[in-house]
């Protein structure tokens, strides 16, 4: 089997009395793009948000790239390679596409502090790159992206994540609020990242886009992994039991 | 052309559809305005702009542009730091107190040994500080904005409180140091060098056409610092960090920017900037007195927004606020030239104000619908 690129270890989180998480054992190898499902409530984002480091977790390992890790918030995960697009857009409304894609990691003319001069034409330049090879649609990168579509701008923050991709991509539900032809757009760059051999961690609620998409899909139910399984050994009935708890239900008892 | 079509799969994208800049809307009421108080004086058989006095061989009315240019350079000199607080998405109620404070204490490093050949009647410390080189209350006035700047952007950042109470807080206590300083005394006699500061001509003396103009170096450093922040803004990535703090702080921090202490060197600059207005406003009085700069701090913040910088912050630019410092002077003069009264202004000032902060969010609101 390939590389390791994300490991976790009995990675448990309480809210309080709450078990969000509990004892979530997870691996995703190189170049590998898993599926995480299931109902709400069943700890999909609290997984999401313990490996970004959004939340502190309350026991548990993570390893990643093959080293254990213990990352002090969402900027450090980042800086390891982790990229990750939140349900809630991280963008700033009055710049524009160029600005937005490389906000925090500007290109420079000459270095002076925080007076350095922008290498603006660069960064256009790349952007319009990044955006040929997610082949976003954006009609005018120079317009403050408070202008676009709610689906231009997803995408816009979909492109940012793919273009600086280096390790490991996780999308938390990156087509929920999308029309159908912004849904496929997306799709679209999820497998231009499979091409480029691109991990990525996929949580979605639309079946027939994880079975589209992935090779693996993970089931989550109750805080807990009741099932992780092939794509091609599986269908959607199977993972409607995982989720519902017909199949795997530890539950029960 | 290729440059022109961005988008992907048939989404083409037209240049000439752009969005004009808003700063040209706010060009336009400048030139409206300018004309309507043209048009007003005319029916007078005055004029807003032009010499209509037979005995003075004069294209322009030279007294009034004069002082529109002089009421541009100082406050706008203020909002440029104001328009810089303002888009990061905070307010600066302090700057006209600063103004005050500074003044009091620049004079007093910048005072004449004798006055007629009597010793200076106003000194305020010892022989020590007469006749210091025009330097050193420079120096000192840049020191002072400083220490007031950061102490603001210092409490806005780590305190977390609004920046509107911070900032009030300095307003009020930078007045009571500026009455304090002297016991509510006037500061007077400078040194020559120094009352040149502001009464000098840095581009010696000019001729347009029949115009003359001295006592140029307010505009001039005006111009100077406007273009070099425009620069600043537009370019760099101060520029960058600002307009990304003020139209989404927690996206900001997301991506690594260090907000706080990006917000502390604003507020600085803010506050040196009204320090270079006092220096400016004390050199061209000659004097300085604890009520300098007294509703400087809401001139500034009306000719920012005038010019289109939106208080909600991310929005705006040193250009704007630059043509709003002009339209800005231009109804004041306006008003006087149709001999308006005074407290009339007053009111008409307020409702202005109100009035571009109403059209803002109406713009707002409209390009959202589409």
């Amino acid at each position: 089997m390939s590389k390791i690129i994300l490991e976790t270890r009995g990675l448990t989180k309480r809210y309080g009395g709450v078990h969000a998480l509990e004892d979530a054992d997870f691996v995703l190898h190189e170049g590998e793009h898993v599926a995480v499902v299931g109902d709400n409530g069943a700890g999909k984002s609290t997984f999401v948000r313990q490996v970004t480091a959004v939340e502190q977790r309350t026991a548990g390992e993570i390893l990643f790239d093959g080293q254990p890790v213990n990352f002090a918030g969402p900027l450090e995960a980042r800086e390891a390679g982790i990229e990750t697009v939140f349900q809630t857009l991280a963008l700033a409304d009055d710049l524009d596409v160029p600005s937005n894609l490389f906000l925090g990691r500007e290109l420079f003319k000459f270095r002076l502090g925080p007076f350095s001069w922008l290498d603006r034409k660069a960064m256009r330049e790349r952007t319009l790159e990044a955006l040929k090879t997610t082949a976003v649609k954006i009609p005018n990168v120079d317009n403050p992206i408070r202008n676009m579509s709610g689906g231009q701008r997803q995408c816009v923050s979909i492109a940012r994540t793919a273009a600086f991709a280096s390790k490991l991509v996780i999308m938390d539900e990156p087509t929920a609020a999308l029309g159908v032809q912004e849904t496929a757009q997306v799709e679209n760059i999820i497998r231009g990242l499979k091409d480029r051999g691109v991990p990525l961690i996929l949580i979605s609620h639309n079946l027939r886009q994880v079975f589209d998409l992935v090779d693996r899909i993970v089931v989550f139910r109750r805080g807990r992994i009741v099932a992780s399984l092939r794509r091609d050994e599986t269908d959607g009935n199977d993972i409607v039991s995982y989720i519902t708890g017909v199949k795997g239900g530890q539950d029960a008892a | 052309m290729a440059d022109a079509t961005h988008g992907l799969g048939g989404l083409k994208y037209d240049p000439a559809k752009r969005t004009r800049a808003p700063e040209w809307n706010v060009f336009g009421a400048l030139v409206l305005i300018v004309l309507i108080f043209e048009i007003l004086n005319r029916l007078n058989g005055g004029s807003f702009l032009f010499n209509t006095r037979d005995n003075v061989d004069a294209i322009f009315n030279q007294q009034r542009l004069d002082i529109m240019i002089l009421q541009v350079a100082i406050i706008g000199i203020i909002a440029l730091g104001v328009t810089q607080v303002i888009i990061i998405g905070g307010i600066d109620l302090s700057s006209g107190s600063v103004v005050g404070a500074t003044a009091m204490i620049v004079m007093s490093f910048a005072q004449t040994a004798t006055v007629n050949g009597n010793p200076n009647p106003k000194a305020i410390f010892g022989d020590w500080a007469m006749d210091l080189p025009v330097i050193v209350p420079i120096a000192v006035g840049l020191a002072c904005g400083l220490f007031a700047g950061l102490v603001n952007g210092l409490l806005v950042a780590y305190t977390r409180i609004p920046p509107f109470i911070a900032t009030l807080g300095m307003m009020v206590s930078a007045r009571g140091a500026a009455r304090w300083w002297s016991n509510g005394q006037p500061v007077s006699f400078p040194t020559e060098s120094y009352g040149s500061l502001a009464n000098g001509d840095l581009l010696g003396g000019m001729t347009f056409g029949l115009l003359s103009w001295q006592g140029q170096n307010p505009a001039v450093v005006f111009v100077i610092l406007a273009v070099l922040f425009h620069l600043i803004m537009t370019y760099t990535l101060y520029g960058k960090r600002s307009y990304a703090i003020g139209s989404n702080e927690a996206a900001a921090r997301m991506s690594g920017i260090n907000v706080d202490r990006h917000k502390v060197l604003v507020y600085a600059i803010a506050g040196m900037l009204a320090a270079v207005a006092a220096v400016l406003l004390t050199s061209k009085n000659l004097t300085a007195q604890a009520g300098m700069g007294v509703m400087y701090e809401l001139d500034a913040i009306a000719m920012a927004v005038i010019g289109g910088v939106s208080l909600a912050g991310g929005r705006g630019s040193i250009i704007g606020t630059v043509l709003g410092a002009a339209i800005f002077s231009v109804i004041i003069s306006g008003f006087t030239s149709i001999r308006l009264d005074a407290y009339y202004q007053e009111m008409v000032k307020g409702a202005i104000i109100v009035g571009a902060v109403v059209l803002d969010q109406w713009r707002q609101r409209r390009r959202v619908r589409g």
